[in-house]
């Protein structure tokens, strides 16, 4: 599978499968303006390395940012990390040794599963709803570890526009989430890349401030609201993790580049940062309107898609039929990739779904990308009906998610 | 010389085709050539025609670039190519063609029939199905007539499974194999030029002797070269290997794959452009015989000549 998306770095190809914000429309003359800073007041400093934990002014920045999503924090409670995923890497080095468990999404962000794995967590997924990971199976599952003098190490969620779902957990779960995590004293990891990125509804309490910072570590990234290519994220936790967070990320890689966290840091400090995502907040909203236009218009009878408030991904479900490995074989040839359902399990499921970006592509191509997976699609199912006499539909129902 | 590179393309193979390339373009320099890495594009005549190469190294895979579309190409382009020519790639990626040809020559293959998506969507074909599997057995393979690696290949063990294996194989072309699955020792003979390598085997690891896929991922198999077969078993598996490379008009190189069951070897495929990075198949099997992988790739560039 990994070797067929080899393809989809050719021009031709609509990729439908990245996670890529859309940095065409960012400011030459904005990035000329921090450069041209940089040279003019800090050349020798962002040519050196930092301390460890970031600079002072860039975790000040990052308390700032939280801060328009309605989270405290404490500066001292912040490490900089190259990118969310050294993010997640950091804390899963942190907390996992072989055979812990660890509890996430169902699905889940496909890029936690290697890392995951390759510190060796025994991963539990909980499935997702319209609201996002079933509280109710959270309980249930940590009473059968209980039972089994089980516990996990600590809960992964992407609780705002899930990537890969584009779900939301709802507040009632939020609050009985991080109830959860105080009774049972487990942590929970909050991933929120995709937070400011609301397009529509109010917005939502993190986890982080709901339950103050005791038991919920919170990871966050600018790759979504700025840059991905600056390469910065950051893990807020307690002190006895942090000091285990740096002492691993001094292992990884020292410090996160001093260069693109001056940058990043002056950038934020201007202020007008919400500016540019209200811009992305527009742009977006209009890629998202024209995938779920696109896929009400060419996905087969039968298929379910989730319609996310936010973030970059749209999560459908084919017939079941249909396995979307198969699928995404057929859609290449037609120069269009998602990524397959399975990648965002650690046990298999997820065959019939797939995860579509609407944030890296412009809305023609979208919209033709969509086309030619649905016709994909369509020539697949009435090749199984001509096989076997029968379409294996589940019941028209009112909330199937088909917009 | 001046060696056009080409690599890449379009096909779902293009990953193993980039590292084949970037490992072949690092022993063409230092062998001394000069090299030009060229992916397929649509300035790839114009890029051929500006760089004038002597020779042009054919590092694709699948579609395209293994089937004799870049092959026709370059030999009206008047550039000599390695590997198999354009009449030999397209036999060997056809490997419904491929099995018609063996029987002709007496080779030996498990039975099979073809489908085309065509014949099942079109002309009512899947009322024939019952006959094909008197005709082939279970388990089968259903597969792709035209894709490397497992891509697309499912084991089927009952009837019912066979719907959903053909769709499986039908995503990857627009014909599909059912063949009758031989249970017995997976083999690969190389040959380059008119030497025959030693015979490599792949020992499946997982304890799912149908799962193809599981194979082909790093840790799924162990290959051992020479693979340990008898005298009167090594012999006959290396003149039916030629035998396959022969009929279907090979040159250069190519990898024939065969299974080594009760009744003697039968071949499944021969891949005309096989995996050239450094732990593939012929480039193991050469090693086997003492050719280094720079060696191996100026054999096969001279062979094209």
């Amino acid at each position: 599978m990994r070797d067929m998306m080899a393809i989809t770095a050719r021009p031709e190809v609509i990729s439908l499968a990245g996670g890529l914000p859309d940095t065409s429309t960012f400011p030459p003359e904005t990035f000329a303006a921090q450069m041209d800073r940089i040279a003019h007041s800090s050349v020798a400093e962002v040519l050196q390395y930092g301390p460890t934990e970031g600079l002072e002014s860039m975790r000040s920045q990052i308390v700032a940012v939280m801060g328009e999503e309605g989270t405290r924090v404490d500066a001292t409670d912040v490490t900089v990390t190259t990118g969310g995923q050294q993010a997640i890497d950091l804390i899963t080095k942190a907390l996992i040794d072989p055979g812990d468990i660890l509890i996430c999404d169902a699905p889940t962000y496909p890029g936690a599963i290697p890392t995951f794995c390759s510190y060796e967590a025994d991963v539990i997924q909980i499935e997702c709803d319209g609201d996002g990971m079933r509280i109710d199976l959270l309980e249930e599952t940590l009473a059968e570890l209980a039972a089994g003098g089980r516990r996990p190490k600590f809960i992964y969620s992407v609780p705002t526009f899930q990537n890969p779902g584009g779900v939301t957990l709802s507040l009632e779960r939020r609050r009985r989430l991080v109830e959860i995590a105080r009774e049972n004293e487990i942590l929970v990891v909050e991933d929120n890349p995709y937070g400011l990125l609301r397009y529509e509804g109010e917005s939502l309490p993190t986890l982080y401030s709901l339950d103050g910072g005791s038991y919920v570590v919170y990871l966050g990234t600018f790759s979504k609201i700025l840059s991905a290519g600056l390469r910065i994220g950051w893990i807020v936790a307690p002190t006895p993790i942090r000091e285990k967070v740096v002492l691993g990320k001094q292992a990884a890689d020292l410090c996160t580049s001093t260069l693109t966290q001056h940058f990043a840091a002056q950038y934020f400090k201007d202020g007008r940062w919400l500016d540019y995502v209200d811009d992305l907040i527009g742009v977006y909203r209009s890629r998202r309107d024209a995938m779920l236009g696109a896929m009400s218009e060419y996905f087969p009878h039968g298929a379910t898609w989730t319609r996310p408030e936010g973030g970059l991904f749209v999560w459908a479900t084919m017939p079941e039929v249909i396995n979307t490995e198969d699928l995404l074989a057929k859609a290449l040839t037609k120069s269009v990739a998602f990524v397959p359902g399975t990648s965002a399990y650690v046990d298999g499921r997820g065959t019939s779904s797939m995860r579509l970006n609407f944030s890296g592509v412009t809305e023609d191509r979208i919209i033709e990308g969509i086309r030619r997976i649905g016709e994909a699609a369509g020539e697949q199912m009435f090749l199984y009906e001509t096989m076997t006499g029968e379409m294996r539909l589940p019941p028209l129902d009112s909330d199937g998610g088909a917009g | 010389m001046k060696v056009a590179l080409l690599q890449g393309g379009r096909s779902l193979e293009r990953g193993v085709s980039l590292r084949s390339g970037s490992r072949v373009t690092e022993a063409l320099l230092d062998l001394g050539h000069e090299v030009e890495p060229m992916d397929l594009g649509p300035d790839l005549v114009s890029r051929l025609q500006t760089f004038d190469p002597e020779v042009a190294f054919i590092a694709l895979h699948g579609t395209e670039g293994e089937d004799g579309t870049v092959q026709a190409l370059l030999e009206l382009l008047g550039i000599p190519h390695t590997g198999p020519g354009v009449a030999a790639c397209q036999r060997c990626m056809d490997k419904s063609l491929a099995k018609y040809i063996f029987r002709e020559n007496g080779i030996p293959t498990p039975d099979w029939v073809t489908y085309s998506e065509a014949s099942i969507r079109d002309f009512g074909a899947a009322s024939t199905f019952p006959r094909a599997l008197e005709t082939v057995g279970l388990p089968l393979v259903a597969k792709p007539a035209s894709q490397g690696s497992s891509l697309g290949v499912k084991v089927v063990t009952s009837e019912s499974e066979l719907p959903a294996a053909l769709m499986t194989a039908l995503s990857y072309d627009d014909r599909a194999l059912l063949e009758t699955w031989i249970s017995g020792r997976e083999l690969a003979v190389s040959v380059l030029g008119d030497e025959v390598l030693p015979t490599v085997e792949a020992i499946p690891t997982g304890s799912n002797a149908y799962d193809f896929e599981a194979r082909y991922e790093i840790g799924g198999a162990e290959f051992v070269c020479p693979a340990e077969l008898g005298d009167g078993s090594a012999e006959e598996v290396t003149r039916v290997a030629l035998e396959a490379y022969e009929a279907l008009g090979c040159s250069g190189f190519s990898r024939v794959d065969l299974i080594l069951g009760d009744e003697g070897p039968q071949v499944l495929e021969v891949n005309a452009i096989p995996g050239l990075t450094e732990t593939s198949l012929l480039p193991q099997a050469a090693e086997a015989a003492g050719v280094g992988f720079d060696e191996m790739v100026e054999k096969i560039l001279r062979l094209a000549l």
